[in-house]
């Protein structure tokens, strides 16, 4: 630009290019390979086999093996069975994530922005039920809620129940677990979200004559959306595909479809209709997930 | 006025706290549970103190052998997840390439998918695949202690992915850089630099690892074959009357995570904040997946 | 491993035709300059001027796309950012937060293969005076004393060149000065040369022997502190270094000595000697210190150049009082008058004259339809209204 700037280049040279550093193409591919492949193989491959496997001959049997004859009808079947237990699955889930975000919704708030020094104390105490078994905890209900224990007659003490009222065995039982077991999976991720929200936002809204109310649903709920999007997914999902709760807290009555699928498979042997219910499953939950995604992005959720 | 100003200031406060104590009523009750001395096989309910669950924790064989188990496919499990997602997610932060959405979407799908589908169609495999290679060799592939590896291995990598690449995100680039530029090699930076620090994010990837895989029930319950890991124990014994060792088990997981948790708050107050910064590390030590 | 001599005199840094384009962006444009052993040398321009990428070129962190860097007469281009004889002090330090301070300066020997580290460790921390912080962990540290590691960190390694990447801007405003003084009495100890990369024009000046002032890539002026600033090369110089008042005018070309400039119908003149341009569009340039209000026109002093106004705005900023005067034809001009004592403020509204010694107004080219540029009243003049 202006003749000062250029110092007189050292003597006799057409500057070659640097040598190129060897920046290895490949290794980012060495790196992803044996985890792809083990994915491929264990968690993508199998999802075909499932498929085909809901496709079989239903008249087959394990011991005298399945001929592939691509029996649609195995779906409508299936389904025509089963379900009540289906609606049951989304029915019970549907309604505990609404409970879980009654309580997880405050919980996550008040460890991100109320909780001060004790927010790791708190966390901590959001965590550590996980710490012990899943199947132990579940069947520590069973004794909360026992016929005889002191909130059954609580409740029958004030009315809410009748004299011989249960909890257990009933529905109520059955998403109160769900509720339960999979409470923090909502939690974290909004605390995880919350935790970034700047406490002079609300104060700004405040400024701004904003009622707490109105700062609630104009600022915190908007900002908390990708937590509460990744939040919801992980109470939704495991809680719909789970049977345990149902299983261990309620009565063939409370039975979820994961409860058919697996009797199906395990009980009844009949793999073909077992393959069909699982995919169905998997169906309805990846369009609610998709739709979720659409909002969030892929990267935000994960 | 003053009333209704501090109610408004704590009712959050109050209900967090409400609910902890809904999250924790079953642990106490496991823990209680332990020095029960139950009526029948068959009854839940507290009845007697004993110290016995405690001083023969192993009176019913079957249960400890399964302990055992689970924590054998527990260790195997958690090494070779813990290998093969720290090495994807170095790939997924730190080099550009193409395929980086298909990869993407193959680590998240396993988290979105529920366990029930992939347990089902990984028995679908294992069936197919076991007929396949005794109709060819004459022997096949029966399920039991390794399946349930491989299983726990591909529900683990993807949780290892998360938790790794939230640690090496939050790292300051410069500080290799810095290393570099202080007469370390590739190699040296490596060693000296980045793997200290991403080494707190692997270590809360492998506990969460590790805590996945021992507490896995539904996939293991279909690729199990006759092989009995402790959930399968507890499982089955769930029908048949549960022996109160179970609690002490229960309990003594609880106590040993706990300490866990506490030995390393205490050991870093810095690594906290930084582990605050990637939710995942803070998240490590719990289980995404019952 | 690290196969020069560390301690050989290096000669000077020269980067030749150097160039680094990211994409379609060109961060540094065909840059040549030389950097002359032992000196403090300061790259200083607006943020996104390519300074960094410079540093960053010469540091070995970054490729560049083509051109040379030179130490003495080897090219060091090529070579990894290990096999350099330069090391960085980086902007906002990175210091590695797993080791202790010992640690951390000890980083560069120990990568060479030094056993025995502790002597020259302690003595480089005397040097930045922190004895006694051996053991601590970076985090414990304050900012000053962070900076003052990274300093120490690099600077042990008797690097052939020092790279300073922004080194004080993390600091506030009373360490800054302190971190400056303490810099300069630091290289001038060891003797190595220093490039210096910083924003502030003001940080560059105080401590540089030669100051380079980048822009888009390259750079519009070299020069010492006081150079650039009585003498700027260009009106983007003569912005970003202080403040200046630019009034568009036309040179009819050399006339003896002098060079004559019409401007606004007003006839000046500037001698040849502090013109960087004498023919067709031009900037008359003069600062506002240079610049001295007095009620009327016969109290110009003999042999000055003035132009008539309106006081439109006084700010009191204690050294002095700076003062908008708007001229017959609207451009307001700046005009700083110290506060020595004698004579009083001047009220708004007064009818001043501005007068000025040819000797301290500069003549630079200007894009025929440039208006004039005269600087308000603020720190750093908006960047992308110049140029």
């Amino acid at each position: 630009m202006t003749a000062l700037a250029h110092v007189p280049t050292p003597s006799g040279q057409a500057a070659p290019p640097p040598p190129r550093r060897g920046r290895h193409r490949a290794l980012p591919y060495l790196l992803l390979l044996p985890g792809a492949a083990w994915l491929l193989i264990f968690f993508a491959l199998p999802l075909l086999q499932l498929a085909a496997t809901s496709l079989y001959d239903p008249s087959g049997s394990l011991s005298t093996g399945y001929a592939m004859t691509g029996a649609v009808g195995n779906y409508p079947e299936a389904l025509q069975a089963y379900w009540p237990q289906f609606v049951r699955s989304f029915l019970y889930s549907a309604i505990a994530l609404v409970l879980a975000l009654l309580m997880g919704y405050p919980l996550a708030y008040a460890i991100a922005q109320k909780a001060g020094r004790w927010k790791n104390l708190l966390l901590v105490a959001v965590v550590a039920p996980m710490f012990t078994s899943f199947l132990v905890r579940t069947l520590a209900w069973k004794t909360i809620l026992s016929d005889n224990g002191w909130v059954v007659g609580l409740l029958r003490d004030v009315h809410l129940l009748g004299p011989d009222g249960r909890l257990l065995a009933t529905p109520v039982a059955v998403v109160l677990g769900l509720t339960y077991n999979f409470l923090p999976f909502l939690v974290l991720p909004l605390y995880a979200n919350m935790e970034r929200l700047d406490p002079r936002l609300l104060e700004a809204a405040s400024d701004l004559y904003a009622s707490p109310l109105r700062a609630f649903q104009k600022v915190t709920l908007p900002l908390s959306m990708p937590g509460l999007i990744a939040g919801t997914l992980l109470f939704f999902i495991p809680a719909t595909g789970d049977y345990i709760n149902a299983e261990l807290l309620g009565t063939p009555n409370e039975y979820m479809i994961g409860n058919v699928i697996d009797s199906a498979f395990l009980v009844r042997l009949d793999y073909p209709q077992g393959a069909a219910l699982s995919f169905l499953l998997m169906a309805a939950i990846l369009a609610i997930v998709f739709v979720y995604l659409r909002k969030a992005g892929t990267e935000e959720v994960l | 006025m003053r009333i209704s100003r501090w109610l408004a200031d704590r009712w959050v406060m109050g209900v967090a706290l409400l609910v902890l104590a809904y999250l924790s009523l079953p642990i106490m009750v496991v823990a209680g549970l332990s020095f029960n001395r139950p009526a029948s096989r068959l009854s839940y309910d507290f009845n007697e103190f004993t110290l016995d669950n405690w001083t023969h924790p192993c009176a019913t064989s079957d249960m400890c052998d399964a302990v055992v188990r689970s924590v054998q496919i527990g260790f195997i499990a958690t090494v070779v997840s813990t290998v093969l997602g720290t090495l994807m997610a170095f790939a997924l932060v730190r080099h550009r390439f193409r395929g980086r959405s298909g990869i993407n979407l193959l680590i998240f799908l396993p988290m979105a998918t529920p366990e029930l589908v992939m347990g089902t169609s990984l028995l679908a495999l294992f069936v197919w695949s076991d007929n396949q290679l005794r109709a060819i060799f004459g022997f096949g592939v029966p399920q039991g202690f390794w399946t349930i590896v491989i299983a726990h291995v591909m529900f683990c990598v993807s949780f290892v992915v998360v938790t790794v690449k939230a640690r090496l995100a939050g790292m300051d680039r410069r500080l290799e850089e810095a290393a570099m530029d202080l007469y370390a090699s590739e190699w040296q930076t490596f060693r000296r630099i980045t793997l200290p620090l991403v080494l707190p994010g692997i270590l809360a990837a492998a506990l969460l690892a590790f805590s996945l895989s021992f507490d896995d029930f539904i996939i293991t319950n279909f690729n199990a074959g006759t092989t009995v890991t402790f959930p399968m124990y507890v499982w089955g014994a769930a029908q048949r009357g549960i022996p109160p060792q179970v609690n002490v088990i229960g309990t003594a997981m609880f106590v040993i995570a706990l300490l866990l948790v506490g030995a390393s708050s205490l050991r870093g107050r810095r690594a906290r904040r930084a582990a605050l910064t990637a939710p995942a590390v803070g998240a490590g030590t719990a289980k995404s997946r019952p | 491993m690290i196969t020069m001599g560390h301690d050989t005199p290096a000669g000077d840094l020269r980067l030749a035709n150097l160039t680094k384009r990211f994409g379609v962006f060109t961060a540094v444009d065909d840059l040549s300059l030389t950097v002359p052993q032992g000196s403090f040398f300061a790259l200083l321009g607006a943020s996104g001027c390519g300074k960094t990428t410079t540093l960053r070129m010469i540091a070995g962190l970054e490729e560049p796309t083509s051109g040379q860097v030179l130490l003495g007469d080897r090219d060091i281009a090529g070579l990894r950012p290990y096999k350099r004889p330069v090391n960085t002090v980086f902007q906002s330090y990175a210091l590695f937060p797993h080791l202790d301070i010992q640690e951390n300066v000890a980083f560069g020997l120990r990568r060479r293969g030094i056993r025995n580290v502790t002597d020259q460790v302690e003595r480089m921390l005397a040097l930045v005076q922190l004895e006694g912080y051996g053991r601590r962990k970076p985090a414990q540290l304050s900012g000053g004393q962070q900076q003052r590691v990274a300093l120490a960190r690099a600077l042990i390694n008797h690097p052939q060149v020092l790279l300073l990447d922004e080194p004080l801007g993390a600091l506030d405003l009373k360490l800054r000065r302190q971190m400056q003084i303490e810099l300069k009495r630091i290289q001038t100890e060891v003797g190595i040369t220093f490039v210096h990369v910083t924003h502030d024009q003001e940080e560059a000046m105080t401590m540089a022997d030669t100051v380079a002032v980048m822009n888009a890539g390259q750079i519009e002026q070299l020069g010492t502190p006081a150079d650039l600033y009585e003498y700027p090369a260009t009106a983007f110089v003569a912005n970003f270094l202080g403040q200046s008042n630019l009034l568009a005018g036309e040179a009819p070309g050399p006339s003896g000595d002098e060079v004559l400039v019409t401007a606004h119908g007003l006839r000046f003149s500037v001698p040849a000697g502090r013109a960087r341009a004498d023919q067709g569009p031009v900037f008359l340039g003069v600062r506002p210190e240079k610049l001295h209000l007095v009620e009327r026109p016969d109290q110009v002093p003999a042999g000055h150049q003035h132009v008539g106004g309106v006081v439109t705005d006084a700010s009191y900023v204690g050294v002095s009082t700076q003062y908008l005067v708007r001229t017959a034809w609207g451009s307001e001009l700046s005009a700083f008058s110290a506060n020595s004592g004698v004579g009083g403020q001047l009220p708004l509204g007064a009818t001043v004259v501005a007068h000025w010694d040819p000797r301290h107004a500069f003549l630079l080219p200007r894009d025929s339809g440039a208006d004039d540029q005269t600087t308000p009243l603020l720190d750093q003049p908006p960047v992308g209204a110049l140029s």
